[in-house]
């Protein structure tokens, strides 16, 4: 089982889900993050004083996915993803130790679909 | 002889200026610290409300307005409102209650601590503040209130004109403001963490409240609904009007971009600027006063202050004692008796010696004001401790002084 982390911007969620959708992965969470790569912050000026390097707004998507989900789980973000600009984020591959179903008691692969 | 119309507006008025502290004050500083300590900041301005709504009553009135003791200070004789009766009182109102006018004058001394608080934001000890503001508003505001307003006070017979008070309020809390930063140091991590506003629209209804509720402050202070509040209101607005603009067009030039927090601050700084000559100056001498405060406080807030790298976190001083300061001076330049027969005739309208009693004036409030907040500030540092701890400071105020949080951490 793997966990899969992607960091995106937030603009693009929409189609992200509706690229998941089409390949059948329907779980998943997601939270608004704060953070930066390349792209640098945008700079911003209060009486004066300029603040740059801060940090975007971002939106990080977790799914916790069988094995033979992992690459179209990978492909169908990149699919919803992509622009081509630097910021169009990062997705990580965690190796998931358990899951656990907490309505039933399921574990393991039974549990993550 | 009482005049009710007189007495509906110094009503609302009254009204108009205690909203200036709560909520305009409140959330223009709230809005502008960290989230942290958005209540904290609220509170001092909540807090100095209830505070000297009593001690003005008890003896805060009779000491700014009372009994003249050697032209410096009021006597206690109206200690608890004693001989405060509704009869007017002719040396300061003769058309409405003398309660009214005292309750008037209270919304002033309510807001004047509260703007210093701006310059120790997110670092002082809220007990050590409440003792600082209750000794600093009668040690301080009351006598200079006297010198300026009172009956026998030595600026008012020396004919320096203060009409709402760009002395008695935004000079003697400006400059102890300065004080304030100096003697409790910069917030932990200033000039390398981040320290923007947390909440930029709660400063903007700040900004719009107190440009509301200034009406009141300036045309209020007419005592009367007459012609010269007429020209008080007129003057507000348009000295706020062109201030505003300025400060956004100084940006559009030197940063790129016009900002919203500088259209405010501008506007501010002119609301500051009028106040002391609102009932004196013609609506085209507004515009000039606008035009000119807002490049002057601008520099001081944008430029010498950056330069300098003192922490007047909220630009008390930057905003309230130098455009305070500019505006007892132009004052000095604008005033036309025409405008208001009892005022006087400035520089551009062919007196020179206003000027100077202006000077006088913004200078004596200012070197007492300095002298006392200093020697207050380094007493109560001895046994109160001014600042908040370290980790207190890193934590943030609302938790560590108030045990409350103002925004959930779930939506």
């Amino acid at each position: 089982m793997k966990l899969i982390v992607a960091i995106l911007q937030p603009e693009k969620l929409e189609d992200v889900l509706q690229e998941l959708d089409r390949e059948e992965i329907y779980l998943k969470t997601v939270s608004n993050v704060l953070g930066c790569g390349r792209q640098k912050g945008h700079t911003e000026v209060y009486r004066g004083r300029r603040e740059t390097g801060n940090l975007l707004k971002k939106v990080r998507l977790e799914i916790g996915v069988n094995e033979k989900y992992v690459e179209p789980t990978i492909r169908a973000i990149i699919r919803g993803a992509k622009t081509g600009a630097i910021g169009d984020g990062k997705i990580f591959v965690l190796d998931l130790a358990e899951c656990v179903r907490i309505r039933t008691g399921e574990r393991g692969g039974e549990a993550i679909g | 002889m009482i005049n009710t119309g007189d007495t509906a507006w110094i009503l609302i008025s009254t009204a108009l200026v205690m909203m200036m502290t709560a909520p305009g004050l409140a959330f223009f500083y709230g809005g502008l610290v960290r989230r942290k300590n958005v209540l904290a900041t609220m509170m001092q301005s909540f807090f100095v409300l209830c505070l000297l709504s009593i001690q003005w009553i008890l003896w805060g009135y009779s000491l700014a307005f009372g009994p003249d003791i050697g032209h410096f200070i009021g006597s206690l004789a109206w200690f608890g409102l004693r001989g405060v009766t509704m009869a007017p009182n002719p040396d300061y109102a003769a058309t409405i209650p003398h309660l009214l006018f005292m309750v008037y004058q209270m919304m002033f001394a309510v807001i004047t601590p509260a703007l210093i608080t701006g310059a120790f934001a997110e670092r002082m000890k809220f007990s050590t503040y409440a003792v600082f503001t209750l000794v600093w508003a009668t040690l301080v505001y009351d006598p200079i209130c006297h010198w300026v307003w009172g009956a026998g006070g030595w600026l008012r017979n020396m004919g320096a004109l203060d009409f709402a008070g760009g002395t008695v309020v935004h000079i003697s809390s400006g400059i102890a403001a300065l004080v304030c930063a100096l003697v409790l140091g910069k917030r932990r991590g200033y000039g390398r963490e981040p320290m923007s506003p947390h909440n930029l629209p709660l400063t903007i209804l700040g900004a719009a409240l107190l440009w509301f509720g200034w009406f009141g402050f300036n045309a209020g202070s007419a005592l009367g609904a007459n012609e010269l509040a007429v020209w008080a209101f007129i003057a507000t607005n348009t000295s706020a009007a062109a201030a505003g603009l300025t400060w956004m067009f100084i940006e559009w030039k030197v940063i790129g971009k016009p900002t919203i927090l500088g259209g405010a601050t501008g506007a501010v700084a002119g609301l500051v600027a009028i106040t002391p000559a609102a009932g004196f100056v013609s609506p085209l001498s507004a515009i000039c006063i606008g035009v000119l405060v807002s490049i002057v406080c601008y520099t001081a807030v944008a430029v010498i202050k950056l330069k300098f790298g003192y922490d007047d976190s909220l630009d008390a001083f930057g905003v309230h004692g130098v455009g305070g300061t500019v505006g007892a001076l132009a004052t000095g330049l604008f005033a036309q008796k025409i405008i208001n027969s009892a005022g006087n005739n400035g520089l551009f309208f062919g007196n020179a010696n206003l000027l100077l009693t202006q000077a006088i004036g913004a200078g004596a409030a200012m070197i007492y004001s300095i002298a006392v907040t200093f020697i207050l500030l380094k007493i109560l540092d001895a046994v109160m401790g001014l600042r908040v701890p370290d980790e207190e400071e890193v934590v943030g105020l609302d938790i560590t002084q108030h045990e409350e949080s103002a925004y959930t951490l779930l939506d």
